[in-house]
């Protein structure tokens, strides 16, 4: 195998102990948020406070590692100071780049951080050179993280016809496909995933296990998987509930509870021009963060070397014990 | 305004289902002389006092959750744990099986499940996935618990073995016999 461009291996961090694992496991960068609506992990007892980040930074840089700090969920009208002050502060403290959804934060912050380097969240939502090459004009986003809609083939040619960075996820959980604009839990919960950063908000989460082990999962009033003895879970979301949905029964109407893993392709998506190869999990555990980083490091350096890596099995890590290479191998996965 | 979500599916319940066998726990209980709960209590709460007192970034993540009181269920052993880690007043108390206990959250698996678990060796959402731990109770709770902990350097085990003063490496080797038995379990 020829040796191949070695792209940068992004790896999430829920805590500063996380963020120490991933930095020791062999991230090229790792991407936190701050506590609070500010990014799309808004849960308790996770994120860092402003102090902590300043620590992260420090900690990441010495061991060659980069920040990213994810100011990625969408501010609304009234509550656009918290965005800027996360922007304000994480600059401050000289993180290596802001990762921001919101066209309004972009423009906020290209014309009071002009220095500052901005990388285009995934809740963005941005898929085509138009959409891409319109805010690397108007904002010089230097960095766009690409939906999990594309195929392989179709991520190089976004690459050939834009003027920024490509990151691509390889790893983790897979949501819905229209990202940045799911209303889902919004619907049920009154707290929304794009504008409180919480994705099926824990307090509104219940779970009743019977004396036979089938796991009922409740969101709100409404129930949204029932799952038998011995059956893998999944996150407790409404896109990855079973339904009665009139012409099937016990049907995955939106998703099925599986994880993106595209170790297999990692070569493809290198010869395709992607910079940065992006792991998804800032809620998982250090245990998580250290045997998926470790791995991927081993990979991508074996990759890049011209060798053939021997692949780890993740699927212990996959949230309900099942893997798939999504829409980047084929737009027929659903 | 109706909510227009569908049913929710009825799987039906597996009869006969039992929980999994658990050799560590029965490896623990071999290695361990049995002890009466009375006994047990000055040392748990000795043990939530110290992680208490030497982790206030713990307590400081769980927010108003400290206040909260989790039932801590290994359920190959004959007693349970209720733990509110409250810094003004932290408990850690056993209880025998059978009693009724209040609680806001009850987590339960195996005591190896719940060893690896505080021992940073295994990701709890990888646990919960394959359905090795139960969570039912104030979700949010447990959430902040989860994250809290693995924000700690050293594991919780590490500090409940310390908290043995003198014999704090025994019980640490007890501890990793225990994992290691259970590894090794074909």
């Amino acid at each position: 195998m020829t040796q191949l461009f070695k792209p940068e291996l992004v790896c999430p961090a829920g805590t500063p102990a996380g963020l120490r694992t991933a930095v020791d496991a062999g991230a090229d960068a790792v991407y936190c948020g701050f506590q609070g609506p500010t990014n799309a992990r808004n849960f308790p007892g996770l994120n860092f406070t402003l102090a902590e980040m300043a620590d992260a930074v420090t900690y990441a840089h010495d061991g060659g590692a980069k920040v990213l700090a994810a100011i990625n969920s969408f501010p609304t009208a009234g509550r656009t100071e918290i965005w800027k002050k996360a922007i304000d502060d994480a600059v401050s403290i000289g993180i290596d780049a802001v990762i921001i959804a919101d066209i309004g934060m972009a423009g906020y912050m290209s014309r009071n951080h002009p220095a500052q380097r901005i990388h285009l969240s995934v809740q963005a939502g941005a898929s085509s050179p138009e959409a891409i090459n319109f805010y690397c004009r108007n904002f010089d986003i230097k960095r766009v993280v690409l939906p999990r809609i594309l195929t392989v083939a179709e991520i190089k040619k976004v690459h050939d016809e834009i003027g920024c960075e490509i990151e691509a996820f390889v790893f983790g959980n897979i949501g819905m496909m229209a990202e940045g604009r799911c209303a889902l839990t919004n619907y049920v919960t009154g707290q929304s995933t794009n504008m409180d950063g919480v994705c099926s908000p824990a307090s509104h989460v219940h779970y009743e296990e019977d004396e036979d082990r089938n796991l009922k999962t409740k969101l709100g009033e409404f129930t949204i998987d029932c799952i038998a003895c011995g059956e893998n879970a999944g996150y407790p979301t409404i896109c990855k509930g079973r339904y009665n949905a009139g012409h099937k029964q016990e049907y995955y109407a939106f998703e099925e509870p599986v994880s993106l893993n595209l170790t297999r392709l990692l070569p493809d998506l290198m010869r395709a021009g992607v910079t940065a190869l992006k792991i998804e999990g800032r809620q998982r555990s250090r245990a998580y963060v250290k045997a998926v980083v470790s791995a991927f490091r081993q990979a991508v350096d074996a990759y890049s070397r011209g060798d053939e890596p021997d692949i780890s099995n993740l699927l212990a890590l996959t949230e309900g014990h099942r893997e798939t290479q999504g829409a980047f191998r084929s737009k027929t996965w659903r | 305004m109706t909510l227009t979500l569908p049913v929710m599916i009825t799987n039906k319940p597996l009869p006969g289902a039992r929980r999994p066998d658990d050799a560590g726990a029965r490896g623990f209980a071999r290695l361990l002389p049995p002890v009466p709960l009375f006994a047990l209590q000055p040392l748990l709460g000795h043990i939530v006092r110290t992680v208490a007192r030497r982790h206030p970034e713990l307590i400081a993540r769980l927010g108003d959750n400290c206040k909260k009181r989790f039932l801590i269920d290994p359920y190959n052993l004959p007693f349970f744990l209720l733990l509110q880690p409250d810094p003004d007043r932290p408990q850690l108390r056993a209880h025998t099986r059978g009693q009724d206990v209040e609680h806001d959250v009850h987590i339960s698996g195996t005591l190896v499940t719940l060893l690896r678990m505080i021992d940073g060796q295994s990701d709890s959402d990888a646990l919960f996935f394959n359905r090795d731990l139960a969570v039912t109770g104030d979700t949010e709770a447990v959430v902040a618990l989860r994250n809290a902990l693995d924000n700690m350097d050293a594991t919780l085990a590490d500090d409940v073995a310390a908290c043995f003063g003198p014999l704090s490496r025994p019980v640490r080797g007890v501890i990793d016999l225990t994992l290691k038995f259970a590894s090794q379990k074909p």
